[in-house]
C-alpha cells in the first residue's frame, strides 16, 4: 500500500511536535510481570513535556499495563511486579523511598470507563484536594471552577455542583474524572482508553479536550483507536505481544513506519 | 425446547413464587393476628374499679376525690353480699352439726372465690401479699371468676372417663339464706366492679408489682434494650474492622480462607453454647462483673452476631466496584483514605443490612442471656448499673412468665404484652435502620 491511500485512511495530526521537546518520563529496560508472564517487555522511551503520546497496539499486547505501570496503579494486582527503570524527575519511580501517594498526585490518571464517586460534583473534584490539606471553602471552589473549566464541562454542571454525579451522562462523568484529576494540578495524566466507552459525540468532546490540555500538561493516552492515535497524539508507540515495536513521531509512524508489523496494523491487517 | 413449553415452565415458576410468597404471609397473619389481639389487651382493657384503687394506692394516679366516691358507690353494690354472707353463718350455727360440716365446706369455697373476685373482706386484716389486696383489676378475668363464684367445678365420671361439669353453686344451697346470693351476684357484677374502658400505656413504662401480677414491663424493656444496644457497640465497630481487614488488608492465602470458613462455622453455633461460653469466659475467667452482669450479657450477645456482621459487610465491601477504589489511589489516596472516604460510603447499605438483621436476632436471643445477665425479677437499671447488675430482659422473662410463674393463667396479658413489645421493638429497630439505610442509599444514587 502507498502512502497517499494511507493518507486518505488516517488524517494524522498536523499540529507537529516541536523539533526538540523536553522528555519528563523515560523508561529504561522496563518490565512488567504478572507472576511469571512478562507482560511488558524491556521497554525503552521517552515521554515528552507538553506533548501527547499514543499508545496503540492490539489487545493482550501489554499497552494498558505499561501505563498503569507509569504511576504504579500494578502494585494493586498480587503477583505483580516491575523490572527495570521509570524515571521520573530523575529519580526512579520503583524506588523503594518513592512515596507512591506524591507519585500519583504528580502522575494523574482517568481510566476507561467513567469511575465517578457517588458523591455531589463538587465532592468529586475536590476529592484529590482535600486529600492533599485544602480545607479552604474558597480555595475549594476556585480549584473546582477552574477544573471543570479546563475539562470543558464547567457550563454543563455549574448550576448544580451539588447533586450527585452518577446522575451525568456518560461522556460528563469521563469529564468530570478528568477535571478530578486536573484538580490536584498533576505533571501527567494518564488516559487508558477515555473513550472507549462513549459515543462518537462524547469522544469528540474529549478529543478536544485532549488538544487544550497538553498546553499545559502531558498526556499519555492508550487507545484502540488508531484513528483517535493519529487525530489528537504527537508521539506514538506501538506494542505488539509486549515489546514496543516502533516509537516515533506521529506522522512518521502512521506514514512511513519502519517496521513491517506496524505498517501490518495501522493498515489493519490485524489487530 | 419450544416456545410453548419454556412459556409454560415459565408461568409454572412464577405461580411456584406466588405460592410460596403467598403462605409466608399467610403464616405471619396466624403467628401475628393473635399476639396483636391479645398482647393489645395489656394495653387496652376494661380496668374495675379495682385496677383504679391499685393505679392510685401504688403510683397516686387518678382522682382522688372521684375514686372515693366510685368506691363508696361499689361498697353500697357488694354490701348485700358481706350481709348475706353473714346472715348464712348465723344460720349455719343453729343448725344440726351433719348439715353444718356439709354447708361449712362449700361455704369456704363461696368465700374464697368471692374474696379472689371482689377483693378481701372490708372487715378482715389487710393480707400482706398484693395480689391478695386486690380484687380482679380486669373485667376479662373478672368475668372468670364469677363464674367460679356461681359454679361449682366437679368431675363427672359416669361415662367411664372424667368429663368436668360446673354445677350451680345456688342449686347445692337451695332453701338457705344464701340462696339468693348467687343471682345476686350475677345481676348486680357490674356495679360492684365498675368496668370502664381504660387505656394503659404506661404498661410500658411501669415495673411490675408483685411478680408481675400488676404493673408493667420496664425493667425487661429497658434490659432488651440494653442488651442489644450493648451487643451492638461492641459488635458493629469489630465486625465492620474485621471486614475491612479481610477484604482490603489481609494477604489473601490460606490463613484467610481458614478464617473466613471459622467465622461462617461461627455463625451456625447454637446459641446456648454461646451463652455457656459467656458465662465460663466472661464471668468465670476474666471475671467483667462479679455476678451476671448487662455487660456480661451484652458481650456474649455481640460474640453471637458478630459472625453476621463480619459477613454482611465483607459482602458490601466487595460489592463496591473497583473501580471506585482505582479513581480514589489515582487521586493519591492511601489506603486508608480510600476505606474510609470511598469504599465504606459506598457499602454503608450493606453493611446497615447486616446491622439490621443481627440487631433483631440479638434483641430476641434468649439462651445467650440466661447465664449471663438475665434474671426474673429486677428493677429497671441505671446506665452506670449495667456494668455491675443483672438485668431482666423481655425474651427471657417471656420464658419465665409463661412457664415457671406460680399463676400463668392469670397474667396472660403480661405475656402477651410482653411478646408483643419485643415484636414493637425488633420491629422499631429495623424501621429505623431500614429507614437509615434509605437514607444512605438516597445519598448514593442521587
Amino acid at each position: 500500500m502507498d502512502n497517499d491511500t494511507q493518507k486518505s485512511l488516517i488524517t494524522v495530526n498536523t499540529d507537529a511536535a516541536s523539533e526538540n521537546p523536553d522528555s519528563i518520563l523515560n523508561t529504561e529496560e522496563f518490565s512488567i510481570f504478572y507472576g511469571d508472564f512478562e507482560a511488558v517487555r524491556k521497554v525503552s522511551c521517552s515521554f515528552f513535556k507538553h506533548h501527547v503520546t499514543a499508545i496503540i497496539g492490539p489487545s493482550g499486547c501489554g499497552k494498558s499495563t505499561l501505563l498503569r505501570g507509569m504511576n504504579r496503579m500494578n502494585d494493586l494486582i498480587p503477583g505483580c511486579r516491575a523490572d527495570g527503570k521509570m524515571i521520573f524527575d530523575n529519580a526512579n519511580i520503583y524506588d523503594r523511598t518513592i512515596d507512591v501517594v506524591q507519585l500519583r498526585k504528580r502522575i494523574g490518571m482517568v481510566f476507561q470507563k467513567p469511575n465517578v464517586f457517588p458523591k455531589s460534583i463538587f465532592d468529586n473534584v475536590c476529592y484529590g484536594p482535600r486529600l492533599h490539606g485544602i480545607r479552604k471553602r474558597s480555595q475549594l471552589e476556585e480549584i473546582v471552577e477552574r477544573s471543570l473549566n479546563q475539562a470543558a464541562i464547567w457550563d454543563e454542571v455549574k448550576d448544580r455542583l451539588h447533586t450527585n454525579a452518577i446522575g451525568l451522562s456518560g461522556g460528563q462523568q469521563q469529564r468530570l474524572c478528568i477535571a478530578r484529576a486536573l484538580a490536584i494540578t498533576p505533571e501527567i495524566i494518564l488516559m487508558d482508553e477515555p473513550t472507549s466507552a462513549l459515543d462518537p459525540k462524547s469522544t469528540t468532546k474529549i478529543e478536544d479536550l485532549i488538544g487544550e490540555l497538553q498546553k499545559e500538561y502531558t498526556i499519555v493516552i492508550v487507545t484502540h483507536n488508531m484513528q483517535q492515535a493519529a487525530r489528537i497524539s504527537h508521539f506514538t508507540v506501538f506494542m505488539y505481544e509486549g515489546d514496543m515495536i516502533e516509537f516515533g513521531k506521529t506522522q512518521k509512524l502512521f506514514t512511513k513506519p519502519e517496521k513491517k508489523e506496524t505498517e501490518d496494523y495501522i493498515t489493519g491487517r490485524f489487530g | 425446547m419450544d416456545l410453548r413449553t419454556r412459556k409454560l415452565l415459565d408461568k409454572s415458576f412464577s405461580a411456584l413464587g406466588v405460592i410460596a410468597i403467598l403462605f409466608m404471609a399467610l403464616f405471619l397473619v396466624v403467628i401475628l393476628a393473635p399476639i396483636i389481639a391479645k398482647g393489645s389487651g395489656a394495653f387496652i382493657f376494661r380496668g374495675t374499679v379495682e385496677y383504679r384503687k391499685l393505679m392510685f394506692d401504688i403510683w397516686n394516679r387518678g382522682d382522688e376525690k372521684a375514686l372515693a366516691e366510685e368506691m363508696q358507690i361499689v361498697a353500697k353494690a357488694r354490701k348485700p353480699v358481706y350481709e348475706m354472707m353473714d346472715d348464712f353463718r348465723r344460720e349455719l350455727a343453729a343448725m344440726p352439726s351433719s348439715e353444718r360440716r356439709k354447708y361449712r365446706r362449700a361455704l369456704n369455697d363461696v368465700e374464697k372465690n368471692i374474696e379472689n373476685l371482689l377483693g378481701p373482706n372490708p372487715d378482715d386484716r389487710e393480707p400482706v401479699l398484693m395480689r391478695q389486696r386486690y380484687g380482679q383489676t380486669r373485667w376479662d378475668m373478672a368475668r372468670k371468676h364469677l363464674k367460679d363464684v356461681l359454679y361449682a367445678t366437679e368431675w363427672d365420671y359416669s361415662g367411664g372417663m372424667g368429663v368436668k361439669v360446673y354445677v350451680p353453686r345456688q342449686d347445692f344451697f337451695t332453701g338457705t339464706s344464701i340462696e339468693e346470693l348467687f343471682p345476686y351476684i350475677e345481676e348486680n357484677i357490674d356495679a360492684m366492679m365498675a368496668p370502664r374502658l381504660t387505656l394503659y400505656l404506661r404498661f410500658l413504662t411501669d415495673d411490675s408489682r408483685d411478680s408481675h401480677f400488676f404493673g408493667g414491663i420496664w425493667p425487661e424493656l429497658l434490659g432488651t434494650i440494653y442488651l442489644t444496644l450493648g451487643a451492638m457497640l461492641f459488635a458493629v465497630p469489630m465486625g465492620v474492622i474485621a471486614a475491612i481487614y479481610f477484604c482490603e488488608y489481609a494477604k489473601q492465602g490460606l490463613v484467610i480462607s481458614y478464617l473466613r470458613i471459622c467465622i461462617t462455622t461461627l455463625a451456625g453455633v447454637p446459641s446456648i453454647v454461646f451463652g455457656l461460653f459467656g458465662l465460663a469466659f466472661f464471668l468465670n475467667t476474666i471475671r467483667v462483673s462479679e455476678s451476671k452482669s448487662v455487660l456480661a450479657g451484652s458481650l456474649t450477645l455481640a460474640l453471637l452476631i458478630l459472625p453476621t456482621i463480619i459477613r454482611a459487610s465483607e459482602e458490601a465491601i466487595m460489592a463496591v466496584p473497583s473501580t471506585y477504589k482505582e479513581a480514589a489511589l489515582s487521586l493519591g489516596a492511601g489506603k486508608w483514605r480510600t476505606v474510609m472516604t470511598v469504599i465504606l460510603p459506598a457499602a454503608l447499605p450493606g453493611i446497615l443490612t447486616g446491622i439490621v438483621i443481627s440487631m433483631g436476632r440479638a434483641a430476641g436471643e434468649t439462651a445467650p442471656i440466661i447465664f449471663t445477665a438475665a434474671v426474673s425479677v429486677g428493677k429497671a437499671l441505671n446506665l452506670d448499673e449495667v456494668f455491675t447488675n443483672p438485668s431482666p430482659a423481655l425474651p427471657w422473662n417471656i420464658y419465665n412468665l409463661c412457664t415457671e410463674h406460680e399463676a400463668v393463667d392469670q397474667i396472660r396479658h403480661v405475656q402477651f404484652g410482653m411478646v408483643f413489645s419485643l415484636i414493637a421493638v425488633v420491629l422499631f429497630l429495623n424501621i429505623t435502620a431500614i429507614v437509615v439505610r434509605a437514607r444512605v442509599q438516597k445519598n448514593l444514587r442521587n
